[in-house]
C-alpha cells in the first residue's frame, strides 16, 4: 500500500515537471505566434507544420552556440546563476493542485504532488527565492548593465511581494487553510474565490507580473536603457535557462491564481454530473478527469493573457513601477483586507445572530 | 531515520556557518548564510514547525538575505579585504582571547542545562502547526504580540524620515 503510494507519487511529480517543461517549450512558440497576430504578421512558420517544431529547433540553436563565460566573471557564480532560476522556477508546481481525487480499485489518488498545510507560504517562499538567480547571475557577469539589471530585479520583486502577500492575506481569511487543496475545495461548483475578492485578485494579478517581470514590468531586462539587463553577457542555453525559467513563471503563477481565484479544478454543475452516473466511482473519476482539463483550460487562458498584455501595453518608467507598488497597491491590498475581514463580521453576524 | 536526517542537517548547518566566516568573498559568505537558513528551516521541519520554517525562509532568505546581496553587490567588495584592514598581532592575539573566553562561557552555561524531555502522554505534536500558533500568538501572547507590531512601526518611520527629501534638496 505504502509503496504503491509513493511510486505514484514520483510518477507524479515527474509528470508534473515534464508538463511544465512542455507548456514552458511552447508557450515561446505561441508568444510569438500571439505577437505575430496581434502585429499582423505570419509568425513561425517554417519548422514543421505550421512552425510546431519551432521550439526545437530553438533549442537545438541554443545548445550548440558558443558557451561564452567573460575574463573577469566570477565562473562558479556565473553559472550557477541559471540553474538557481531554472530551479526556483521548477519547484512551485509542487503543491498545486491539478486535479480532485482518482478512484482505481481500492486506492484513491490524490492528483496533488504534495499537500502540505502551509502551501501558500511554500509557494511565496519559493517566488521570494527567484530573485537570486538573476541577482547572482546579474552580479557575477562583471558588467555594469548586468549589474543594474540585477539590481532592478531585486528592487522590484521584493516591492511587489509586499503587495502580493497582502492580497493573498485576504484570500487565506476567507478560506481559513493555508493549504492549497483545502482552498480548491472549498470552490466547488461556481463558488469561485473571484466573486468574494475582485480587489484582490486585481492586486495579485499586476504583482504577478512584476514577479515574472513581464511587460509592462520587464524593467530588469529593458533592452532601450540596459542592453539585455541580467543577462546580457550570457549566450547559449545558459541564457535559454533564464528565458525558459521565465515561462516555467508564467505557467506557475497562471496555476496558482487558477487556483486561488478562479476554482481550480472546480466547474459549474460538476455536482450534477457527478449524481447523473449511476456509479459514484464511475462519476468521481470523470467528473475529475474533466476538471483536469478545466484547471489547464483555465490555466492556458491566463497564459494567453500575460501574452496579450505583452504586446499591448508599453513598459513602465523606473520610478512610477515604485510608485504604482508601493503607493497604490500596498494601501489597496490593505484596503481590500480591511472590507474582507468587514465583510465576514457582518455575514457572520446577519446568518449567525 | 529522524536521528539520521538530524545529525546530516546539523552537520550541514555547521559547515554553512563556518564557511560564512571563513569565505574571503562577501558575497560567498551571503550565499552560504542563504544556505544556513534552509538547513535550519529544515530543522525546523523536522520538529514538525512547518510554519516558523516557510517563515524562516520567506523572511531571511527571501527578503533580508536579499537586501544584504544588493548592498554588498554595491560597494564592490572582495577587492584587497586583505590590505585595507590592517592586521597586527595584537589584534589576532586580542581577538584569539575574546573568542576562546567566548567559548569557556558557552561551555560554561550548557553543561548543566538538563534537557526537558517532553513527556509523552501530556505533549502535542501538532503545537508548531499555524492554527495552533496563530492562537497562541493572539491569546497567551496578545500583549507581546501588539507590542512587538508598534515596535515595527516605529523603526518603519524612523527609516522613513531618515530617508525624507529635506526641503530644498535635489535629488533625481
Amino acid at each position: 500500500m505504502d509503496s504503491v503510494v509513493l511510486i505514484y507519487k514520483g510518477i507524479y511529480i515527474l509528470a508534473i515537471f515534464g508538463i511544465s517543461l512542455l507548456i514552458a517549450t511552447y508557450s515561446t512558440y505561441f508568444e510569438r505566434k500571439i505577437a505575430a497576430f496581434i502585429q499582423d504578421r505570419v509568425g513561425p512558420n517554417r519548422a514543421g507544420p505550421m512552425g510546431l517544431l519551432q521550439p526545437l529547433a530553438d533549442a537545438g540553436k541554443l545548445f550548440f552556440k558558443e558557451e561564452f563565460i567573460p575574463a573577469k566573471a566570477n565562473k562558479v557564480l556565473f553559472i550557477l546563476g541559471p540553474g538557481i532560476a531554472m530551479l526556483v522556477a521548477a519547484m512551485s508546481s509542487a503543491v498545486i493542485p491539478f486535479g480532485d481525487t482518482l478512484i482505481l480499485g481500492e486506492t484513491t489518488f490524490d492528483l496533488i504532488a504534495i499537500d502540505v498545510n502551509i502551501g501558500v507560504l511554500y509557494i511565496f517562499g519559493v517566488v521570494s527565492l527567484g530573485v537570486y538567480g538573476l541577482m547572482i547571475g546579474g552580479w557575477a557577469s562583471n558588467n555594469k548593465f548586468s549589474l543594474l539589471g540585477a539590481i532592478r530585479a531585486a528592487s522590484q520583486n521584493i516591492s511587489y511581494e509586499l503587495a502580493m502577500g497582502l492580497s493573498l492575506i485576504a484570500v487565506l481569511m476567507l478560506s481559513g487553510s493555508l493549504s492549497l487543496k483545502v482552498i480548491a475545495e472549498q470552490q466547488a461548483g461556481f463558488n469561485w474565490n473571484i466573486w468574494y475578492q475582485p480587489l484582490g485578485f486585481l492586486i495579485f494579478l499586476i504583482c504577478a507580473f512584476a514577479e515574472t517581470n513581464r511587460t509592462p514590468f520587464d524593467l530588469p531586462e529593458s533592452e532601450a536603457e540596459l542592453i539585455g539587463g541580467y543577462h546580457t553577457e550570457y549566450s547559449s542555453m545558459k541564457l535559454g535557462m533564464y528565458l525558459f525559467a521565465e515561462y516555467i513563471n508564467i505557467f506557475v503563477v497562471s496555476a496558482v491564481m487558477a487556483t486561488l481565484y478562479f476554482g481550480a479544478y472546480n466547474f459549474p454543475f460538476m455536482d450534477n454530473l457527478r449524481n447523473a452516473f449511476d456509479d459514484p466511482v464511475l462519476g468521481n473519476n470523470v467528473v475529475t478527469i474533466l476538471g483536469v482539463g478545466v484547471m489547464f483550460a483555465k490555466i492556458f487562458a491566463f497564459i494567453f493573457f500575460f501574452m496579450w498584455v505583452r504586446w499591448t501595453l508599453p513598459r513602465f518608467r523606473y520610478d512610477q513601477l515604485m510608485k504604482l507598488g508601493w503607493n497604490i497597491l500596498i494601501p489597496l491590498a490593505i484596503l481590500n483586507i480591511l472590507l474582507t475581514g468587514g465583510g465576514i463580521l457582518l455575514y457572520d453576524y446577519f446568518t449567525k445572530g | 531515520m529522524t536521528e539520521s536526517l538530524f545529525f546530516f542537517f546539523a552537520s550541514l548547518t555547521l559547515l554553512c556557518a563556518v564557511m560564512v566566516v571563513i569565505s574571503k568573498n562577501p558575497v560567498y559568505s551571503v550565499i552560504f548564510l542563504i544556505l544556513t537558513f534552509f538547513t535550519i528551516s529544515a530543522h525546523y521541519i523536522l520538529l514538525n514547525a512547518q510554519f516558523l520554517a516557510a517563515v524562516n525562509i520567506i523572511v531571511y532568505a527571501g527578503a533580508i538575505m536579499v537586501l544584504f546581496l544588493f548592498v554588498l553587490m554595491f560597494i564592490n567588495t572582495g577587492k584587497n579585504v586583505e590590505g585595507t584592514i590592517k592586521q597586527n598581532v595584537l589584534a589576532k592575539i586580542a581577538g584569539t582571547v575574546a573568542g576562546g573566553l567566548l567559548f569557556t562561557v558557552l561551555v560554561a552555561a550548557l553543561k548543566d542545562v538538563t534537557l526537558g524531555n517532553p513527556d509523552p502522554a501530556t505533549f502535542n505534536s501538532q503545537v508548531g502547526m499555524v492554527e495552533n500558533l496563530g492562537k497562541v500568538l493572539f491569546t497567551k501572547y496578545m500583549l507581546p504580540f501588539q507590542l512587538v507590531a508598534v515596535l515595527f512601526l516605529v523603526s518603519m518611520v524612523g527609516a522613513v524620515m531618515i530617508g525624507k527629501r529635506e526641503a530644498g534638496e535635489q535629488n533625481f
